[in-house]
Parts: structure tokens; sequence; C-alpha cells
């Protein structure tokens, strides 16, 4: 009996070999080169060998090791009393507040981006995570806000803090016109079809090359300014003060670094705190009845069409927010930096983090900003891991790393 | 004028329509089916397009352009090859990929598949880089022949090649889904799967084969288009992807003839935008057609409606 077993496995090893022998082959083992006009093939034997062996190994060990793993549990983290909890994000809180004060300029620079990224995960979690809506052209919306800073700036000077509202107003503008006639659709269409619109948006943003810029975008915005003070070394306006004059600081850019990070930081924690607050209103009841049964909700009264559109909307806003601030952290923007795969990517944040988990998305956003820059080394394989991370993912945990935890009240004992 | 515009425009652009959409409907069988079967969209599809165009490139480059051999035996041999390895590819990402989250709901597996794209992409790009590979051109030449009021038309026998392969592969299609015990199974599936399971139908067996069918058809298409546009890169699967999931859904998804009818008529539009507006445009024209006609008409052309039941 445990040898006919045994042979079976054995045989289901062989063939899953033989398979990834086929894959292998053509794409790891026939390198196809250049020799001056020519393509030729120079074989490197050694991928095929180590890529079959890896394969009948894993193979053979599964079914045999399987019963014996221990099931590993899920992170959980311990519950904190409502007062311990506050003490809790506090601490958290000043303690990201203060650290780049004490680190160096590319660390502070990497936490700016994991904050915007942060911002964005947040906002697209009240879309996926909280209404169930998948949206693949977030980063349309993340664009629009980018574009409504840049272009305000380039065509009637406008500063970062004047604009910023209004980027946010155009992009949620866009999600409610955009999304008006799409939400009707069924799941998988209306993931699609967010898709078509995401890259209209940036196919637009390439062509309409005399209002943007065409592929080249626009450059040379400037920084956002801190209490109404700019952050240069000498004031751009005749007779201007700048932030080191005005304090009696030496002039250093590692200011301008931290007080980016410290926006960042700002602009995140204002997401969360109006997100958390959203998920405990009607609104946010409403978004969770529609995304676990939308026919149910609809018997009971519910209008599906606006609160789908509500969460559409605030979701676009905070993307347009991240974009403005984007913008003028980078002084440049181009379509480059609105493709798909960055959709992709804060999408890959929320399903990892756990959609609708917030504390789940946070962490995500930071572990899939910081890991690449620590391991440089690996960068080559970084979207490769990316993408295998998100089948494994939906195949192994669909609910995310910190599964969102649903709201309810304990009776005490 | 504007059956003259368009031969005209023809005579100067690479893509000609009917060549065009001859290749979108042969990836748009692909999506069609997988649709039809186990309501998914198989974002990877267009993945699985460009690596059946690389895996030609790699048998092209293996027996060399000079071997000797005549030109059709070495195009027949590339797209066997490509068949059979891209085939491999269809059933193993089903396998690992889709297979475990049958029973899931349809965005989990749409996020896997999302997943399994980015990963095909980069999978080729750090096996055989990242940069263009240009593809030796081994049916050069075109059909010339003059019209009236001086014009000339030109089409390329790579095209024509393409129109050719294209039509007879969908004849065989429709025969064998039509006739063949397997073809049976595979509509029986796509009427009710869970009728035809109790009815002894191996339903993971007919999961394979749309999967091993849809991935080879992409590859016939994918080392056709190679051949005649003379280059490739690991990211042209996402947007032709995209534009044959769009004739897919123009034909009515789940349909085998919507698909060919859908890749024919993106191919028209596009070369029309291309034509009349700009070729810039050609890709707006694409994803505009294919937000509208999911909003106006999502069950497309050919397409039944599909009814949700509590």
């Amino acid at each position: 009996m445990h040898a006919a077993g045994f042979s079976s496995h054995l045989k289901n090893a062989l063939i899953a070999t033989a398979l990834a022998a086929i894959v292998v082959l053509p794409i790891f083992t026939l390198h196809l080169e250049r020799a001056g006009t020519r393509t030729i093939i120079v074989p490197e034997w050694s991928t095929l060998l180590w890529g079959c062996l890896a394969v009948f190994v894993v193979q053979l060990l599964r079914p045999l090791l399987a019963p014996r793993l221990p099931r590993f549990a899920l992170p959980r983290l311990p519950q904190a009393a409502p007062g311990q909890r506050k003490v809790l994000i506090f601490v958290a809180l000043m303690l990201a507040a203060s650290w780049p004060f004490f680190a160096g300029r590319n660390a502070v620079d990497i936490a700016t981006l994991a904050m915007i990224y942060v911002m964005l995960g947040l906002g697209l979690n009240i879309v996926v995570g909280f209404a169930g809506l998948l949206d693949l052209g977030f980063v349309g919306f993340y664009a629009v806000g980018a574009y409504t800073y840049a272009l305000l700036f380039h065509w009637a000077g406008w500063s970062f803090w004047e604009a910023l509202p209004l980027a946010g107003a155009a992009a949620a503008l866009f999600g409610f016109v955009l999304g008006f006639p799409v939400l009707r659709l069924r799941g998988d269409y209306l993931a699609i079809v967010t898709l078509g619109f995401g890259e209209i948006i940036r196919l637009l943003l390439v062509n309409l090359t005399d209002w943007t810029g065409g592929p080249d975008g626009i450059s040379s915005i400037p920084k956002p300014t801190v209490l109404g003070l700019e952050m240069t070394r000498n004031p751009s306006a005749e007779g201007g003060t700048t932030f080191h004059q005005f304090f009696g600081l030496e002039f250093n850019s590692l200011h301008m670094v931290i007080a980016l990070y410290l926006m960042a930081l700002l602009l995140a924690v204002i997401t969360l705190f109006i997100s958390n607050r959203l998920i405990r209103m009607p609104i946010g009841r409403a978004w969770e009845a529609l995304r676990e049964d939308e026919i149910a909700c609809r018997s009971l009264g519910l209008n599906p069409m606006r609160i789908k559109l509500s969460a559409f909307t605030l979701g676009a806003m905070f993307a347009g927010f991240g974009g403005a601030f984007f913008a003028a952290r980078q002084g440049i923007v181009n379509p480059e930096s609105f493709t798909f795969i960055e959709s992709a990517l804060i999408l890959a944040i929320v399903v990892l983090g756990g959609m609708g988990s917030q504390l789940g998305v946070i962490i995500a956003a930071i572990l899939l900003t910081v890991l690449p820059e620590v391991a440089r080394e690996f960068s080559e394989y970084r979207m490769l891991i990316f993408g295998l991370v998100m089948i494994l993912m939906m195949i192994w945990r669909p609910q995310g790393l910190l599964p969102m935890k649903r709201h309810h009240v304990e009776v005490p004992a | 004028m504007l059956a003259l515009r368009t031969v005209t425009y023809c005579t100067e652009n690479e893509e000609t329509p009917l060549s065009l959409g001859a290749i979108y409907a042969l990836i748009a069988i692909g999506y069609t089916m997988v649709y039809g079967i186990i309501g998914m969209i198989n974002f990877a599809h267009g993945d699985i397009y460009m690596i059946g165009a690389y895996i030609g490139l790699v048998t092209l480059s293996a027996v060399g352009v000079q071997s000797g051999l005549p030109v059709w035996a070495v195009i027949a041999l590339m797209l066997v090859v490509a068949v059979a390895v891209t085939g491999v590819y269809g059933f193993v990402v089903e396998q690992v990929a889709y297979k475990p989250l049958r029973s899931s709901p349809r965005l989990v597996a749409l996020i896997s598949a999302i997943g399994m794209s980015i990963f095909l992409q980069n999978w080729v790009a750090l096996g055989q880089g990242a940069r263009d590979m240009a593809v030796p051109s081994l049916v050069p030449g075109a059909l010339r022949f003059g019209a009236e009021g001086g014009f000339e038309v030109y089409v390329p026998y790579s095209r024509i090649l393409i129109i050719v392969v294209a039509v007879v592969l969908m004849i065989a299609l429709t025969l064998y889904i039509q006739h063949s015990r397997m073809g049976r199974a595979s509509r029986a599936c796509s009427q009710d799967m869970h009728m035809a399971n109790l009815l002894g139908i191996d339903t993971n067996r007919v999961i394979s084969f749309t999967f091993i069918l849809g991935a080879m058809l992409a590859a016939v298409g994918g080392v056709l288009i190679a051949l005649a546009v003379g280059k490739l890169n690991p990211f042209i699967g996402f947007l032709a992807g995209i534009k044959a999931f769009t004739a897919a859904v123009l034909g009515g998804i789940g349909s085998i003839p919507g698909a060919m009818l859908g890749g024919v008529i993106l191919g028209v539009a596009e070369t029309l935008a291309a034509a009349y507006i700009s070729s810039e445009y050609k890709d707006i024209v694409a994803f505009g057609l294919l937000v509208l006609i999911l909003l106006v008409r999502p069950t497309g052309l050919l397409g039944k409606p599909e009814v949700e039941k509590v």
C-alpha cells in the first residue's frame, strides 16, 4: 500500500519534472544572443539541470511532508484595550515623526515614498477592500492628481498647498464621472473597464502634447513650502524669506527631505484617520454589506449605485492627493510613472496586507517599498517575485497577511 | 472615397486590417473559451502569446536562417515547436495558478491571473533579456497589383500568410468543437459544468484542454506576428492581450465565432482610426471601444445575456 503510494508520487514528480524541463528550456537555457546581424543560441545547461532538480525534489517530498508540517499560525495582533490602543498609536506616531531627525537622507527619502504608497494603498483599500470593487485603473486618478498640480503650476503658477485641494477634487470628479457609467458592471468586467480608463488617461497624457508636454511631461515643479516659507537656498522672488533665513539656521538640503517626509506622514495619517472613520459610519457599513452580497443589499432598500459611487469617488480623491504630493516630491511628472504596473503594485499592497485591513495595508506598503531598496542585489528578480507573491497569496491566504477584523462588540463575561 | 483611402492607407502602413484582426482573433479565442467554461478572465493569456513568439524565435535561431531547409519547412517547424511548448505553458499556468482557485470568488482568480501575467513577463525578461529582439524576415516581398487611378496596392506576403493560417485554423477549430468528442464535452461544460460532471465528463480534463488549446492558438499568432513585424520584447503581450480581450468581448465573450468577428472588427477599427485620426490614437480607440462595448452591450454582438440567479 505504502509502496504503491510512493510509486505514484514518483510518477507525479517525474511528470512535473518533465513539464518543468519543457518550460525552462526555451526561455532560460537556450539563450538568444546577437552575433553581428544574426541571432544565435548560446545554451546554458546548468539552469535546466538545477530547475529540474529543484522541481523533482520538491514534488517528491511534498506529499511526504505535507501532513507532517505544522500548520503555521496566522499572525494575530494581541488585542489591546481601548485605552492602551490610543497610547500605542500615539507612541507609533511619535516614533514615525521623530526618527528622520536621526536617520540618513536615503532612509528618509525611501520612507517618504513608503508614505505615498501608504496613502495610495489606503485609498485603494476603500474601493477594493471595503466596497469590493476591483479597480485596475487606480493609477489613472493618481495621474490626474499629479497632473492637476503640475498643470496648475505650469499654466497658472499655483503653489502646492493651493493646488492640493483641487488635485483631490479633480481626481474625485474623474472618479465620479467615470464611475457613473461603469459601476453597473459586474466584478471582473468592472476591473477591465477601469483598466481601460486608466490606460486611456495615460495615453491622453502622452498624446495631448500641447497641454501636458507629451512623453517628456512637465518638469521643474516646485517643492511644497513649509509654513509659507520656501525651502531653497535663495528666495525665488525679490525680498522673500526662505525657511533657513527665517529660523536663523544654516542652509541644509536635508531640511527639505525631512519636511517632505513629515508632510507625507501627515497626509498618510489624515487618510488613515478619514478611512478609519468612514468604515464605522453608515456609508462604511453599506460598503461592506454591498461587498458581501449585492442582491441582499438591494433587497434591503440600499441604493447600490450611490454606495459604489461614493467609495469610488473617495478612493479616487485620496489617489489625487497622493498624486499631487508625488509631483511635488519628484519635481517632474511624465506618463511613464502611471503605467498599469503601478496600479498592479498598489493592488498588490492591498491584497498582501489583507483587503479591508488598514494596519495590514500600511505594513504591506512599507514592506513593498522598503524591501526592494534593502535587497538591491535582487532588484532584477523584484517583479518576478512580486508576481509570484500575488499568486501564492491568492492560493494560500486570500485574506492577506493581517486579515481584516469585523467590527464587533464583545459582551464581557 | 472611403474604400479608396483605406486602400491607399494599407499601401503605406505595415499593418493591414485583416491580418491584424486575424491575430486578435487567434488570441481572443483563448480568452473566450476559458471564459465560456470557467467564467474567468485569463489575464495572463496575452503573455502566453508573447511566450509563443519567443519560442518561435528560439526555434528559428536553433535551426538557423541559412540551414538549407526550405522556408515553408522552417516556418512549419517554428509553428509546431511553438504550439507544443506553449501548450505546455498553458497547461502549467492553469495547474499552478488557477486550479487551486476553482471554487474561489472571481476576483481572487483574476488577481492570481494578474500575478501570473507579471510573473511571465519578467520570467522571459530575465531569461532572454528585456530588450527588443530582431526576428529575421523569412517571407520578404509583397503582392503588388495596380489599381485604378495610379495606386499600387501592396500587401506583404507575411500578412497574407497570417490571414491564410488564421482562416484555416478557425475552420479546423469550428469543425473540431462541433464534431469531436472533446469538442462536445467542452460545449457541454460551458453550458453547465456541474451537470456535465454528473454525466461523467471529466471536467478537469476539459478545462486543461481549453487552456492548452487557447495557448496553442495564441502561439500561432505570436510566431506569425513576430515574423511579420520583425521584432519582439517580453512586454508585447500586455497590449495585445487587452486588445484581444476587447475583441472577445466585442464578439460576445464565450462565443467562438464572436471572437473571430470581434477580432476582425477591432483590426479594421484600429486601422481606420490610424488612417483618419492619427496613428497615436489607435490604442485609445481600442481601449475606448472596450469601455464602450462593456458599457453599452456587455453581452457583445453574438453573446447570450447572463442572468444572475440568487
